[in-house]
């Protein structure tokens, strides 16, 4: 244990390991969220389908040869999002059919690129590192972690600002519609959040992980909490305190373990903690 | 001039119409109840006078300072998220967005303004209670006070007793009836063509044949006379 605290020490020292961990935790407060409003408009695979999205369009940012990824993949993740969520509203296609298409197409693209035009020797970890976030959260420049915290503070900004919105959009869309609110335009809102939390979140857990992220907070919340803030509020505090003990373990235990699935790993935990304390709630009330 | 007049609207989807050259008008106090059976296209009509999509022909007018967005509206139960994590408070509230225009948060107004239907509703002691835990009848109060923070003037009703037990639905007639008497318009879609008839002022029918007109008319007709035998038979609705 003592041997843990210590590492942990040792590695604090280094600038990179604070940056991933204000990154770590920054982009938990922003993927957290949306996770109500997506679990409930049956988007939970959103996250999923975006980020193997961003991951065909890295792949192409990595061909064509841009040093800066951001500018390729951030345009076309949010271009998809605005076309995923579309779909919901009008149903030629169904919601969940439309992102399974789009998400193994631009996975199996990304892939074939890659190894076509391969930009380093082992494809494989490269891959797998874009996957499974591995050490990328790691190797964040300063121009990163600042481009990181502004992209936090404007998503939760603009989701403060809309919040009110953003709840009658997700309870009863039709209301709304009826009422006067431009429900395109906090559909629309709400597909830009979602794809510019997906590309940050790439950085710490990698594309395939991205839905727990959004997902456990908002799930673990509801099992405990009755009303859309308390909900909200929850799914943040869980979210952020899980990320940050996912980094801490990652970093302070020996073997070195993967930050993605250790933060996936403890929010699994929190939503089992969360899933018993709902039960327990409930026995005690009947 | 009338609070909402509907003029030869033809409804439907890209694919083909579902009703033809229908009429209709409220002025303000009216109780309409709109009748069919299903797949008459009682819901394509209600979506079109909520604006909620586009009449292929025809027009609907506001009048009588009735403005586009000021239609109050109580959805379906059916159409509601289940298990949506809402507190009763939260959910009124929403109704009152409307009114502060590009305000991104409620001010004083409108939370007196919940406050007030939340109250008028008896729902006082369960504003901090779970949405997805009141029982039927009283979430269906819940969306009435929250369709009252959207408006002052017209109701729009979507089938309000769908699904509750008969005590539940004999209050929730009461409760419309009473905002009524209060000078809210109300236009209810309903299966239950007794209560129509017992309730409202105004009747539309919407099928093959299309008919507008008062009660009394509506008893005329041929259709008319064979649901009040059968209510003859099976006794009146009190």
């Amino acid at each position: 244990m003592s041997e843990f605290f210590h590492r942990l020490n040792d590695y604090l020292q280094f600038p990179f390991v604070r940056y991933a961990l204000i990154v770590g935790v920054l982009i938990a407060l922003c993927s957290s969220l949306l996770g109500v409003t997506l679990v409930l408009k049956r988007f939970s695979f959103i996250g999923d389908g975006l980020s193997h999205v961003a991951f065909g369009a890295m792949a192409v940012a990595a061909v064509v040869g841009l040093t800066n990824q951001m500018m390729i993949v951030m345009p076309v993740t949010i271009l998809c999002a605005i076309l995923l969520l579309r779909t919901g509203s009008n149903a030629r296609m169904k919601g969940d059919a439309s992102v399974a298409l789009v998400s193994v197409f631009a996975l199996a693209l990304g892939y074939l690129l890659m190894n076509i035009f391969p930009t380093s020797s082992n494809v494989s970890a490269d891959v797998c590192g874009t996957l499974f976030g591995s050490t990328s959260v790691l190797t964040l420049t300063k121009v990163e972690v600042w481009v990181s915290v502004g992209l936090s503070l404007v998503t939760v900004s603009v989701f403060a600002i809309f919040y009110n919105r953003i709840f009658a959009v997700t309870f009863d869309e039709s209301f709304a519609k009826a009422t006067g609110v431009k429900t395109t335009l906090y559909n629309l809102i709400i597909a830009v959040i979602i794809a510019v939390v997906i590309v940050l979140a790439m950085n710490l857990v990698g594309s395939l992980l991205i839905s727990a992220l959004i997902i456990f907070p908002a799930l673990s919340a509801m099992r405990v909490f009755k009303s859309f803030r308390s909900v909200t509020i929850a799914s943040v505090l869980i979210s952020m305190v899980t990320a940050f003990v996912g980094l801490i373990l990652a970093i302070g235990l020996k073997q070195g373990l993967p930050v993605g699935p250790t933060i996936v790993m403890v929010q699994a935990g929190a939503f089992a903690v969360f899933f018993i304390a709902g039960m327990i709630k409930q026995g005690v009330k009947r | 001039m009338a609070q909402l007049a509907c003029n030869h609207l033809t409804l439907g989807y890209e694919n083909g119409a579902i009703l033809r050259d229908l009429s209709f008008s409220v002025e303000q106090g009216d109780y309409l109840a709109i009748v069919g059976e299903n797949g008459s296209g009682k819901t394509t009509l209600m979506k079109t006078v909520l604006g909620l999509m586009k009449p292929l022909k025809g027009e609907i007018l506001f009048g009588d300072g009735l403005k586009k967005f000021e239609i109050g509206y109580l959805p379906q139960q059916s159409f509601i998220q289940r298990d949506f994590p809402a507190s009763v408070w939260e959910v009124v509230l929403s109704g009152c967005l409307s009114m502060g225009k590009f305000r991104p948060f409620y001010g004083k107004k409108e939370r007196e303004r919940a406050r007030k239907n939340i109250e008028k509703m008896r729902l006082t002691e369960l504003t901090k209670r779970s949405y997805r835990e009141l029982s039927g009848g009283q979430q269906q109060r819940v969306l009435l006070a929250r369709a009252l923070c959207a408006t002052e003037k017209i109701l729009l009703l979507d089938e309000p007793v769908s699904g509750l037990d008969p005590k539940v639905t004999a209050e929730m007639y009461e409760i419309i009836k009473t905002l009524n008497q209060e000078g809210i318009t109300i236009i209810m879609i309903s299966h239950d063509i007794r209560a129509a008839l017992h309730y409202a002022n105004k009747i539309l029918h919407i099928g093959k044949e299309n008919f507008f007109g008062s009660v009394e008319g509506y008893l005329a007709t041929e259709r008319g006379r064979e649901y009040t035998a059968e209510i003859a038979e099976e006794g009146d609705y009190e």
